[in-house]
């Protein structure tokens, strides 16, 4: 293996402009790997400034620093660029770095698709940033979009969202059909199927769902432009059209959405596990088959989020049942991760403490999502702050902290040197008391009533929220440890070996730390 | 190696361009699929065959009748009677009042929901206001009329029947009676 990779050492210098000419021409998966992972980090401090607006306005009660439109305006930004900004292009990234190297691929099957697919990615969120600064502000009606918010009553800002979804759904597809692309045509000899690592399975996975509903998203907000410009009424029951059709639509799209931003993250923990047990992962086979199960069912559950528009029994039940048996699989995997450490020789890196605290929060965050898949409860929990634990539970200490997680992970491998472990345990220590600060108290406020999406509350809840938001900022700061974490090992550090990890298997810790440029450019012998 | 790329990405883009039509079909799916089911409380926007089957006397349902304008629209608008006792079968007329305070014409469109939804496939209109759009000159009322009658099918779970009209102003897509009959008859 290694006499392979110094073989090719000597031309890893070449090919590569120098300044930024390198970075927008590039077609090297490592490159835009990297480019996909630092978009997705600004986005994500973009992002996280406006719910800091969102946590100081609701501080206390009453009106505070904002107007309830730009409050409007924050929360479905916010909601929109953490959701297509950060998440997902973290995955991508992600995908980018790992995926070719994990099934020895030389580089992405479509480089210079890869390139396109990155750099259209800056301009769709310029063009969503900027509408901000439009007369009468930026889309204002959450990230849902629901009609007729955002036909009848939405401002010309509208036009702007809806091509820079385009953009962003142009970006996500082209970027799936490459992961696909990939897996399928340049696994090295004796990759087969039940050898890929778990993170390439279940992003080929995710890669289909995209596929499948980008465009669908496509559709949709293509329906929104035509209905509040072109005199269409898909949406408008005056011109024979029907708005709970729009929460069908979006919802096709949206439910196979949320399993597009979590799928990734069950491979990344399913890769680090192993890792810091010192075992092989338990039940890789049943791994796959819950992956696919989870993804099949995504399609059969949309309407759960609609409940309360008036659905007869029969599709309330078939969506809540559908519903609940995506806790199966969901299951299946949990006890699998949890099987794999029983009697291992774990130790606590920082990678590892992301891991187990994601299998923790994520669960809680599942079962808040069993509670709101019971059609009557949730006509209580609807679009209460419940609804808002619950999916932050799921795609803050999940998503997002399984990032992290593959971050610490793999940074030895990107960048050649050893993370500080110490400011590292500080960023997870400081991340886990104040994310669960700010979204634990959401569900019993949530109970008790206080509705999602506006600006002032009772007076009851304040203490509630004065905690909250303390939690929030706390959080917030709690992230700029983890830029400066990322900083000092980008500069220097101990030098990293190949393995980095004492129990760390599969190609991607055969290649020298940091990888070199080009990586596998003759196939690895499979063991 | 490239053709084999080319043709997997070429596969690739076809499903997603697919899905892009599929999003688009659901529109006419979804309409196909409430019509079917009366789920949505969508009622039949044409004309149902005025011979009833016989009438059940032994069975009586309520009619409660809700209109509003919508918020654009500046007609007042209210049933005669807000609710009837009715027997399956039985036919009956409800007239619904129309009045428009403004100065110029204005053309409405009434469409009609049923609740709950499952029933809607039971209410048949024989003759409705909402099967073609209404022209009302300004300063003028007028009595639109509805004839309907309950089918002796429904469920027996059901007592009483909400039929709900929101009337929109459609004036300026108005393009004449012969035009408006023949989309709405679709």
């Amino acid at each position: 293996m290694s006499a392979v990779v110094t073989d090719h050492e000597h031309e890893h210098h070449d090919h590569k402009p120098a300044g930024i000419k390198r970075w927008l021409y590039t077609t090297n998966h490592k490159d835009i790997g990297t480019m996909y992972l630092v978009f997705a980090l600004i986005m994500f401090f973009i992002g996280g400034a406006m719910a800091m607006v969102i946590r100081a306005e609701l501080f206390q009660p009453g009106m505070q620093f904002v107007e309830p439109n730009f409050f409007n305006q924050m929360t479905t930004v916010h909601g929109l660029i953490m959701v297509f900004g950060a998440v997902m292009p973290a995955f991508t990234g992600l995908a980018n770095w790992m995926i070719p190297m994990m099934i020895g691929a030389p580089d992405m099957a479509l480089p210079r698709m890869n390139n396109w697919s990155f750099w259209i990615l800056p301009f769709a969120f310029l063009i969503l940033l900027m509408s901000l600064f439009m007369p009468g502000g930026g889309p204002s009606f959450g990230w849902t979009f629901y009609a007729p918010l955002s036909t009848t009553y939405s401002g010309d800002s509208t036009a702007l969202f809806v091509f820079s979804v385009h953009i962003m759904g142009i970006s996500s597809i082209m970027g799936a059909i490459n992961v696909i692309v990939t897996i399928f045509n340049l696994r090295a000899p004796g990759m087969t199927w039940m050898k890929m690592p778990l993170f390439v399975w279940t992003w080929l996975i995710t890669a289909f769902l995209l596929i499948m509903v980008m465009p669908v998203l496509a559709g949709v907000v293509t329906m929104v432009l035509t209905d509040k410009y072109f005199g269409t009424s898909f949406f408008d029951a005056a011109g024979g059209g029907d708005p709970v059709l729009f929460q069908h639509i979006f919802w096709f799209f949206g439910h196979p959405e949320v399993y597009i931003m979590i799928l990734p993250a069950f491979g990344i923990v399913s890769s680090i596990v192993p890792t810091f047990a010192r075992k092989p992962l338990f039940g890789y086979a049943s791994m796959v088959y819950a992956t696919s199960s989870i993804a099949l069912l995504s399609f059969l559950v949309w309407a759960h989020h609609m409940f309360t528009t008036g659905m007869p029994v029969a599709g309330a039940l078939f969506f809540m049942y559908c519903t609940m048996l995506i806790a199966v699989p969901t299951g299946v995997k949990v006890f699998n991760w949890v099987a794999t450490m029983w009697r291992g020789a774990m130790t606590f890196e920082v990678p590892m403490m992301f891991a187990l605290a994601f299998i923790v929060l994520f669960t809680i965050g599942g079962f808040s999502g069993l509670m709101l898949a019971i059609t009557p409860a949730d006509f209580q929990y609807h679009d209460t702050y419940f609804v808002v634990a619950h999916f932050h539970y799921v795609l803050v200490t999940g998503a997002v902290f399984s990032i992290i997680a593959a971050a610490y992970y793999w940074l030895p491998k990107w960048t050649g040197h050893m993370y500080d472990e110490k400011l590292g345990q500080w960023h997870f220590w400081c991340s886990l008391i104040s994310v669960n600060m700010l979204f634990f108290p959401m569900h019993f406020v949530g109970l008790a009533g206080m509705p999602r999406r506006i600006p002032d509350y009772a007076l009851q809840f304040a203490d509630f929220n004065a905690f909250i938001s303390i939690g929030g900022f706390l959080f917030g700061a709690s992230q700029l440890i983890f830029v400066w974490v990322l900083v000092k090992c980008a500069r220097g550090g101990k030098k990293a070996t190949a393995q980095v990890w004492e129990g760390a298997e599969g190609l991607e810790w055969e290649v020298p730390s940091p990888a070199p440029y080009h990586t596998f450019e003759t196939p690895p012998v499979i063991k | 190696m490239a053709l084999k790329h080319k043709s997997l990405t070429f596969k690739l883009a076809v499903i997603a361009l697919a899905m892009f039509g599929f999003g688009f079909a659901l529109v006419p799916l979804y309409d196909v699929f409430c019509d079917l089911t009366g789920l949505n409380g969508k009622t039949a926007v044409t004309a149902a065959s005025a011979d009833a089957a016989l009438i059940d006397t032994s069975r009586e349902v309520v009619i409660e009748f809700i209109a509003r304008p919508n918020k654009e629209m500046p007609w007042v608008f209210k049933p005669e009677v807000r609710r009837m006792t009715v027997h399956p079968g039985e036919i009956h007329i409800m007239n619904y009042l129309a009045e428009n305070p403004t100065g110029r014409m204005i053309v409405g469109q009434a469409v009609p929901s049923v609740s709950p939804g499952q029933a809607a496939l039971y209410f048949h209109k024989i003759e409705c206001f909402c099967f073609t759009q209404q022209q009302l000159a300004g300063g003028k009322n007028m009595l639109m009329p509805l004839q309907f009658y309950v089918d002796p099918a429904l469920p027996s779970q059901f007592s009483t029947i909400t039929l709900s009209y929101t009337l929109y102003d459609v004036t300026s897509a108005w393009t004449g009676d012969a035009a408006a009959s023949s989309q709405l008859g679709e």
